[in-house]
């Protein structure tokens, strides 16, 4: 029992996480139309940025966290106006391309700049383990979840109630009627862009000061499909829901299945779920349907 | 010398439709065959390493392009569909002692298999959908072909032997590239015959437009299993051309990475040209090359660009991508067509 709560733990952090970059997919793909392949690429730089600011800058990690946010939002303008702008209106896959593009030039930059050896963020969260009961979660964990949990609900919110939100949601219904009410199309892209840019660093963040930061960290945006898939490619809730099942799902056949069949099944049951999810509901649990016609 | 044809005089759509419009275009393709014969006599081993390279990624990339390029399905699992054909041909051929020539067509049969099976979801799946549920056949065959270790020998790699042809081993990378050649050859007229077919048509209609093309009597079920079926029996025999001549295979050459060098090989040589499976083959696959050698020549003045080699390669792939896609969507082959175009009433183009 107490190894289950404890994966179970485990499986909610890491899923909090990938409900935060699933965010990130779901709002462009609302805002857009389009899937990012480079979502993990995003999570990447995030991590190396704050990275570099707190271990060779030496600034304070809270400062260096919110700088980290505001690099990423220049980061997502600059990419949106340079590669995505002129790809409006171009086929899937040739967008599909042009994320997986972007996102080899992303891991050639981060390479070039801080080399390929692992790196670890010094010491930032207090070591001592919280005990829960019988369970025992170290700080960092509560930290991740909380703030996946805030970014959350800041964004749900933001997605009710204020206009630049209702504007996104407005252009995701129907962008030429979003146009003709006097809503700027260009400047909800940019915006989706550098949400999607954010939340996804700041997951990287997290994900850096719980593992280590390489450049692996981008394949974890590959994870994030089943999780978005399973939620529904365009609902927020999808996001969340999707995120902390695929989590849990994933620590659970770790814990159980991997040491009998060996290791290496924790990274492939989520995709044989989505493919089971793509078979039965192909617009995932929440994700509106499309009624295509000629 | 094609300089008397300067417009379109076909009165019937048989005339249209004729492989080779001009004898020019017939001309050029046996002095082409011809050179193909004679050249490689006179390459060194690496040169012929690489234009086997090329050959094999040509058949692959045929594939490829009548899937994505033709039929618009979006696949990312090609790389995951070659390592099948590598593994079954190494099966066949190492445990099974088949003769190579019986090997080589099993194995894209098998692949043909696997691909139709990963093909059925494309009935209810379309565009971004497609290319997810291809992204998780990709991890799925690329986990089995590390755990199936009977038959894949896991991760420490399977041992393949030159493949014999009754008797006659291609042993050198000179008799190989004539196995190659000849094979890639077959592919690219199999490819242009299929697209002048009912098939090809149905294809290319389910592409555009696919509820007119149901409309229209196009089975969509069947012409989209032929795709996936076609397009895996070419990935399975290039992947067992592979297979025999790197001689050793493991899971790590059949990642995600290849599915994705194979899609940009076909979006830079041209989505829905035969003759662009050709271009950006050559392109992709000299591309490496010729960074590594010019990093060589450059190691002296800055050693550091040894070590960071892997990263600049991997950028300036990225930014060939994107700048294909932003400034010539439409590849190779269609630039190709222009300088064609212009050149056939050179100097009087107006």
């Amino acid at each position: 029992m107490d190894f289950f709560l404890q994966l179970l733990v485990s499986g909610i952090v890491v899923g909090s996480i990938y409900a935060l970059v699933a965010l990130g997919f779901v709002l462009i793909y609302k805002a857009t139309g389009v899937i990012n392949f480079a979502q993990g690429e995003f999570l990447m730089v995030g991590a190396y940025v704050c990275l570099a600011m707190v271990s060779q800058l030496h600034i304070p990690f809270w400062i260096a966290f919110i700088l980290t946010m505001l690099v990423t939002v220049v980061l997502g303008l600059i990419i949106e106006r340079l590669a995505l702008r002129p790809m409006i209106g171009e086929p899937i896959i040739s967008i599909i391309m042009l994320t997986i593009g972007l996102s080899s030039v992303l891991k050639c930059a981060v390479l070039i700049v801080w080399g390929p050896n692992n790196r670890v963020y010094p010491q930032i969260f207090s070591q001592v383990p919280i005990h829960l009961g019988p369970v025992v979660i170290s700080q960092v964990y509560i930290w991740s979840v909380g703030f996946a949990m805030l970014f959350l609900v800041l964004f749900t919110l933001f997605f009710r109630y204020t206009s630049a939100g209702i504007a996104m949601r407005a252009v995701a219904d129907d962008q030429q009627a979003a146009l003709s009410m006097g809503i700027s199309v260009k400047k909800v892209f940019a915006m989706a862009w550098c949400i999607a840019f954010l939340v996804a660093g700041v997951g990287g963040v997290f994900l850096g000061n719980i593992n280590v930061v390489n450049v692996s960290l981008g394949f974890f945006g590959l994870k994030v499909f089943p999780a978005v898939i399973l939620g529904g490619l365009d609902s927020i809730p999808g996001a969340i829901v999707g995120g902390l099942t695929i989590g849990i799902l994933e620590a659970m056949t770790g814990g159980y299945l991997d040491p009998i069949i060996g290791g290496g099944t924790k990274e492939v049951v989520p995709f044989v779920v989505l493919v089971i999810i793509l078979m039965v509901k192909p617009y995932g649990l929440f994700g509106t349907e499309e009624i295509e016609k000629v | 010398m094609s300089a008397h044809i300067c417009g379109d005089y076909k009165t019937s759509y048989k005339e249209d439709m004729v492989l080779f419009q001009t004898f020019a275009s017939k001309f050029w393709l046996g002095v082409f065959l011809v050179l193909l014969c004679v050249v490689p006599c006179f390459l060194d081993d690496y040169l012929l390493y690489v234009c086997n390279m090329i050959g094999i990624a040509i058949i692959g990339a045929l594939g490829l392009n009548i899937l994505t390029g033709f039929t618009g399905q979006i696949s990312l699992g090609h790389g995951a569909f070659l390592g099948i054909g590598a593994y079954a041909s190494a099966y066949m051929v190492m445990d099974l002692n088949f003769p190579f020539f019986v090997a080589l067509p099993c194995a894209g049969l098998v692949t043909a298999l696997f691909g139709m099976v990963f093909g059925i979801p494309s009935l209810r799946l379309k565009g971004l959908y497609l290319a997810i549920a291809t992204l998780a056949a990709q991890f799925i065959i690329e986990y089995l072909m590390v755990h199936v270790e009977g038959i894949t020998n896991g991760v420490l790699g399977k041992m393949v032997d030159f493949p014999e042809i009754m008797g006659f081993s291609f042993d050198t990378d000179l008799k190989y590239f004539y196995l190659v050649a000849t094979l890639a050859i077959v592919a690219t007229i199999i490819s242009n015959n299929i697209v002048r077919t009912r098939s090809g048509r149905a294809f290319i209609a389910i592409r555009d437009q696919y509820i007119s093309a149901e409309v229209m009597g196009v089975n969509l079920f069947k012409y989209k299993l032929a795709a996936f079926a076609f397009s895996s029996f070419l990935a399975g025999i290039a992947g067992s051309l592979w297979a025999h001549y790197v001689t050793i295979i493991t899971p790590e050459h059949f990642t995600i990475g290849v599915s994705i060098e194979y899609l940009a090989m076909i979006i830079i040589g041209g989505m829905g040209h035969i003759i662009g499976s050709i271009f950006g083959a050559i392109f992709m696959v000299l591309l490496p090359e010729v960074l590594r050698t010019m990093s060589g020549a450059l190691s002296g003045e800055f050693p550091m660009i040894v070590n960071l080699f892997a990263a600049i390669k991997e950028g300036v792939f990225g930014l060939i991508i994107i700048g294909f896609l932003v400034y010539e969507p439409d590849g190779m082959a269609h630039r190709w067509q222009m300088i064609k175009a212009y050149w056939k009433l050179w100097p009087f183009s107006y």
